[in-house]
């Protein structure tokens, strides 16, 4: 009975926890340099799912003063996945151009070819880059 | 309820499917659906700001971005396994299934991390209770905003927003720093 | 995208619906959800859709390449300058109560709208930055 009353309680922690997963399982694995992106980005938005699933109120209304409200959500996790979401696609711009960057150096975007071609050339003498870039 | 069940199992379903396909551009698309559906969820949690935000960046920015960039680059992903003969290919399998591993270990961990949580919609858990009423009660006559999440960006924790600003300002920088051609 | 003209006209027509949106959005920040970052990303979707209906050359006549390195900075240096003005008026960085207007509740509902108006400007100004640095050009 008390798993039961277990299972109820926290189910919804356990599909954010899987979603999570998958994101994070698609960051290490996959060897494409997007999908690792997007792998990242799913991971991110699951966790802040998870932060403002913690600040809901059973009978809450949404945090915006109303007079015929009773009860009132937590507004305090909704103002750091705010900055969150921002940080998130900052980071994703940045990443995207350093991928371009790399196709134009190296040809391909997949790491292990990367990584091959990397050690074939050893190290670069200064004032050179690899193969042909702007 | 069962609203609720039916859009995170699409949620589940979606995220499965960007990660498994192979040609980026249905990758793509299939993100922006999962963005959207992650935007009407929040909304189900009552967080409107959260859910404005999501919904005109995840399924509007970060799509355009990663098909902006999927036109400079290759559009397909190549296989893992058609390269390797014979000792190539045995390795990636046996590398892909020790990610697994860890991947499933990190989720166990977790999931034993959340059995001290207070329940889902518990009014007496400690995040409800420390400083979050402090800032609903006072919040309209200190801060003169009738949203709350508005006065606690800008009044309260006005500091935090300088740095996100900051924070998008160099992603900018970079972007100018690392593709702009010359003249 | 020039040839197809329903995409065409219909764009023409929305545009300017979708910027006042923006703006009405930034305007009521504190009344409701919204404010200045939702407000910026909106307001730079309307000119993404321009760019992607007439092209990049018709884009960047628009709005050209100086215009937007000029406004990147200029919304963190307002935000900035809401703090500096609030220190000028004797109290610690960015606090309102210390802003030279005279009504003290008005005082910190001004400041919020400075900070808003400055975190729009960027994240406006930003976003199209990224669009025209990360878009294809013709002869790429």
């Amino acid at each position: 009975m008390e798993m039961i009353e277990l299972i109820l309680g926290k189910y919804n922690y356990w599909i954010y926890i899987a979603l999570m997963m998958i994101g994070f399982y698609a960051t290490i694995a996959k060897e494409n340099l997007i999908k690792k992106i997007i792998g990242l980005n799913i991971f991110q938005t699951a966790v802040f799912l998870f932060y403002i699933s913690i600040g809901k109120v059973d009978g809450g209304t949404a945090p915006i003063l109303w007079d015929k409200a009773v009860l009132y959500d937590n507004p305090l996790p909704h103002c750091l996945m705010l900055t969150g979401i921002v940080v998130s696609v900052s980071t994703t711009a940045v990443a995207l151009a350093l991928i371009i960057k790399i196709y134009k150096a190296y040809g391909t975007i997949e790491e292990d070819k990367i990584l091959e071609m990397g050690e074939e050339e050893k190290t670069p003498t200064p004032g050179s880059w690899p193969q042909g870039s702007r | 309820m069962i609203i609720d069940l039916i859009l995170l199992l699409f949620l589940v379903v979606s995220a499965l499917a960007a990660v498994l396909m192979k040609d980026l551009l249905s990758t793509t698309v299939i993100l922006g659906a999962y963005s959207l559906i992650m935007a009407i969820v929040w909304t189900r949690l009552n967080a409107v700001d959260v859910a404005f935000t999501e919904a005109s960046v995840g399924a509007g920015i970060t799509t355009m971005l990663i098909i902006a960039a999927l036109s400079r680059t290759k559009r397909m992903e190549e296989d893992q396994r058609s390269e390797g003969i014979g000792r190539n290919s045995r390795r990636s399998e046996f590398r892909n299934f020790l990610l697994f591993i860890v991947a499933f270990v990190t989720c166990g961990i977790l999931v034993y991390g959340t059995m001290d949580m207070p329940d889902y919609g518990d009014k007496n858990a400690p995040a409800q209770t420390h400083v979050a009423p402090r800032y609903i009660e006072k919040s309209y006559e200190e801060a003169g905003a009738i949203n709350f999440v508005t006065a606690i960006l800008a009044n309260y924790r006005g500091y935090d927003t300088l740095g996100e600003t900051t924070v998008i300002f160099t992603a900018g920088i970079s972007v100018i720093l690392l593709l702009r051609r010359k003249r | 995208m020039k040839d197809n003209i329903i995409v065409r006209t219909i764009s023409r027509i929305l545009i300017p619906f979708i910027q006042i949106y923006s703006l009405y959005v930034l305007a009521h920040g504190d009344l409701g959800p919204g404010g200045g970052f939702q407000g910026g990303v909106i307001i730079a979707s309307s000119i993404i859709l321009y760019v992607m209906v007439f092209g990049i050359e018709e884009g960047r006549k628009r709005v050209s390449e100086k215009t937007c390195d000029l406004l990147n900075p200029s919304g963190v240096l307002i935000y900035a300058g809401v703090g500096v003005a609030a220190l000028l008026g004797g109290g610690v960085y960015l606090e309102y109560a210390a802003l030279p207007i005279e009504p003290a509740h008005l005082a910190s509902h001004l400041g919020i709208y400075g900070i808003e108006i400055g975190v729009f400007i960027t994240v406006s100004a930003v976003m199209m930055t990224i669009f025209f640095e990360t878009a294809r050009h013709g002869d790429d």
